[in-house]
């Protein structure tokens, strides 16, 4: 065997210089870009302290106004399409405010080529959401790219909401002691595209939970619940959604692995494809910050409006930051956030 | 579920555990070969639920860790080469060389894509005739038969657009290297169970006699690590220096017949350069004459190595299993998995990328651990 002193790694020129996809995989690289490139370059007189969209006040009403583009292959999957998506996505941000969702506004990038019968489907089915969520698409734009210059269609929305909590919904608003409640299994979503886009057959179908999250955070607000932090647990999943929330709101989280559900047929798929559950991406699910109180009250709420919710955590008086998950046999570890996305495993 | 449940179960664990703590009577040093093996151990804490007298040191069983700067460096040439379509599997993609990783040469145009089986990459060439399609056929004797299989097809239907640039290990050979340094620790061996599922178990008998030590052929789940340490522990305190089967499941002595002939029909052994370890007589494996065809270096030129730059990393040290990553003074520091010095940061199975993800900064040895 050789001297192991000649045979260690070169340092490794990092790419910074150019944007790679996991600048937008939802990881750290993605936290960077934005603090270092994209929030710094502007000012903002209320400091933004709820991720999922701002809030600001207007002639004595508080709203809520957020965005968000959509860029999914493929376009129609198993439980969804970018339309149902694209109007999901920004009234879940909306409802993640505590705000209720009001008007939408849609623009489309279009190829050229692009077969207008797939068209008209995604603009139904962005009705139907919208109908579904009481918020009325008023305003948009569209714009034809040449063929080669877009991927079929791309979807942007932005939507206005009025904000409905009393109390302020934000990760500055976490006290220790709030129960995690978390509304329902993880992973739907981010198995269905992937089984979708990469032709994976599994014997059962996994199905997008692509849904619209007003009207259970409705129920919880009317109910007297006092949301203490709301978030949709989107790209990066439940761990990164938590970890951010843990390092903004500089609490420590504790969540235990067994309490976290995840479907059969969920699972036998990450397992294959060497994927942690926690990370994957999910359209129809949130977690709750309430106070252990009400923790009992916000199940049994959100079991009515027909979500598997479970109490998963707690937050703690620990060191800020963190979030640590205890395992089934008695190990406690912590969860990190991901470089970019995750990456299918060799073997 | 199925199949998979019952070695996930809380109770046996923990009976293993118990059992486990209650055979061991001195400190034992075991390695665990495969970078799986390493995840899963990470990943549900078992190390923390062993008694104190048994070490775990992490093996080099990590494809992607093992695949040295040159193949690399060759790949991402192959990658940034005009109408080359460059497959691999996704954990290869963020892997360093001396000039980025695959994942720069796709953001700066190459055309790059992940797969998930060779034989994806062997179907991408069959619908892109014009375009050179190149497979990264990395891995150890568990991909061997699948990247095999893609050179056999592509002969058998002429595919003349495919080709595999190969950087193919063996475990045996690097058990043996371990065993034979000076500064080895190992005392019992857990042998990685997907392997033998393939090779058999016939490889590890001789090499039990001949360093005196038990081999343990160990699968995945919790379970199967747990039992697997408890026969290694069993048999050290008894002074054993067996092969033992643990992963009865799925390993026959013999392996898989169909896919040793599948591998020996493609390729042939030969000495390969392994990082961490360097170069090994009979440690890999490459095309043989009748597929030359295929062979990425003939088409795009040989792999050369490039003189490594000097670097605090010493992940050649880590996957030797001489030094843990929490001894190593740029982990966590200068060294996380958004700025790797080192392989074993990048890949999922590296040892120092599943201490960085599971290991609970406020244990153990006082190290302190630097949280971006």
């Amino acid at each position: 065997m050789n001297d192991s002193k000649d045979l260690n790694c070169p340092v490794a020129a990092i790419e910074t210089e150019v944007i790679q996809l996991a600048h937008g995989g939802g990881g750290r690289l993605m936290h960077s870009l934005l603090e270092t490139v994209i929030l710094s370059a502007f000012e903002n007189p209320a400091p933004n302290e709820c991720h999922d969209g701002a809030i600001f006040e207007v002639g004595g009403e508080r709203l809520a106004f957020t965005t968000d583009s959509y860029v999914v292959k493929p376009l129609f999957f198993p439980g969804g399409d970018i339309g149902s998506l694209a109007v999901n996505g920004t009234v879940n941000d909306l409802a993640m405010c505590g705000a209720q969702p009001l008007y939408l506004s849609a623009a489309f990038i279009i190829e050229e080529g692009f077969p207008m019968a797939e068209l008209r489907q995604v603009v139904a089915s962005m009705e139907t959401a919208a109908r579904q969520s009481g918020v009325y698409l008023v305003t948009g734009d569209t714009k034809v790219v040449d063929r080669g210059n877009g991927d079929g269609l791309f979807v942007n929305t932005a939507g206005i909401g009025a904000v409905r909590a009393r109390t302020p919904v934000n990760p500055g608003a976490v006290e220790a002691g709030d129960v995690i409640i978390l509304s329902g299994d993880l992973g739907r979503h981010g198995i269905a595209i992937m089984a979708a886009r990469e032709h994976l057959a599994f014997e059962t179908s996994v199905a997008s939970d692509c849904a619209p999250l007003w009207e259970p955070v409705k129920a919880l607000i009317e109910a007297g619940i006092e949301l203490h932090c709301l978030r949709d647990l989107t790209r990066g999943g439940l761990a990164s959604a938590l970890i951010e929330i843990a390092e903004t709101a500089a609490c420590a989280l504790t969540i235990e692995e067994t309490a976290i559900p995840v479907l059969p047929e969920v699972q036998a798929a990450c397992d294959l494809l060497g994927l942690d559950a926690l990370y994957v991406a999910n359209e129809g699910r949130f977690a709750a910050f309430v106070p252990a109180a009400q923790a009992a009250q916000t199940v049994e709420l959100l079991g009515a409006a027909g979500l598997g919710a479970v109490a998963i955590g707690q937050v703690t008086s620990g060191a800020g930051g963190t979030v640590a998950i205890a395992g089934p046999y008695g190990a406690t570890r912590r969860l990190t956030m991901f470089s970019g996305e995750q990456l299918p495993r060799i073997c | 579920m199925k199949h998979v449940d019952e070695y996930r179960a809380a109770e046996t664990v923990a009976s293993l555990a118990d059992a486990i703590a209650r055979a061991t009577t001195q400190p034992w040093i075991i390695m665990e070969i495969c970078g799986g093996q390493t995840h899963a151990i990470m990943r549900y804490g078992l190390d923390q639920i062993l008694p104190k007298e048994i070490t775990l040191i992490h093996g080099p069983g990590c494809p992607v860790c093992v695949t040295p700067d040159a193949y690399i460096d060759k790949a991402l040439e192959i990658a940034a080469t005009p109408g080359v379509i460059f497959c691999s599997f996704g954990d290869m993609l963020r892997v360093p060389g001396s000039q980025g990783d695959l994942l720069g040469v796709k953001a700066r145009g190459g055309d790059v894509r992940i797969v998930y089986s060779p034989l994806d990459a062997v179907e991408i060439a069959r619908s892109n005739p014009s375009r050179e399609v190149v497979f990264f056929a990395i891995g150890f004797e568990t991909t061997a038969p699948a990247n095999a299989m893609a050179a056999y097809t592509a002969k058998r239907e002429g595919l003349c657009n495919f080709s595999l640039l190969v950087s193919q290990v063996l475990v045996p050979p690097a058990m043996e290297a371990l065993l034979s340094a000076p500064d080895t620790r190992v005392q019992g061996f857990l042998a990685a169970g997907h392997v033998c599922t393939v090779m058999g178990t016939e490889a590890y008998g001789p090499i039990a006699m001949r360093f005196d030590l038990p081999i343990v052929v160990t699968g995945f789940e919790p379970v199967d690590i747990l039992a697997g340490v408890l026969a290694c522990v069993r048999a050290l305190e008894e002074g054993l220096h067996d092969v033992l089967n643990m992963y009865g499941r799925t390993v026959k002595s013999q392996g898989n017949a169909a896919a040793r002939a599948l591998i020996d029909e493609v390729f042939e052994v030969t000495e390969r350069e392994w990082r961490g370890l360097g170069v090994l007589p009979a440690s890999g494996l490459a095309l043989r004459s009748t597929y030359a065809a295929f062979d990425a270096e003939a088409r795009f030129g040989p792999a050369r190595d490039i003189r490594a730059a000097p670097s605090p990393c010493i992940s050649g040290e880590i996957l030797r299993g001489v030094c843990s990553p929490l001894e190593c003074a740029a982990f966590g520091a200068s060294c996380t998995p958004d700025h790797p010095l080192g392989v074993t940061m990048v890949s999922s199975e590296g040892a120092c990328a599943a201490y960085y993800r599971y290991r609970d900064p406020t244990d153990e040895v006082g190290v302190v651990f630097v949280h971006e």
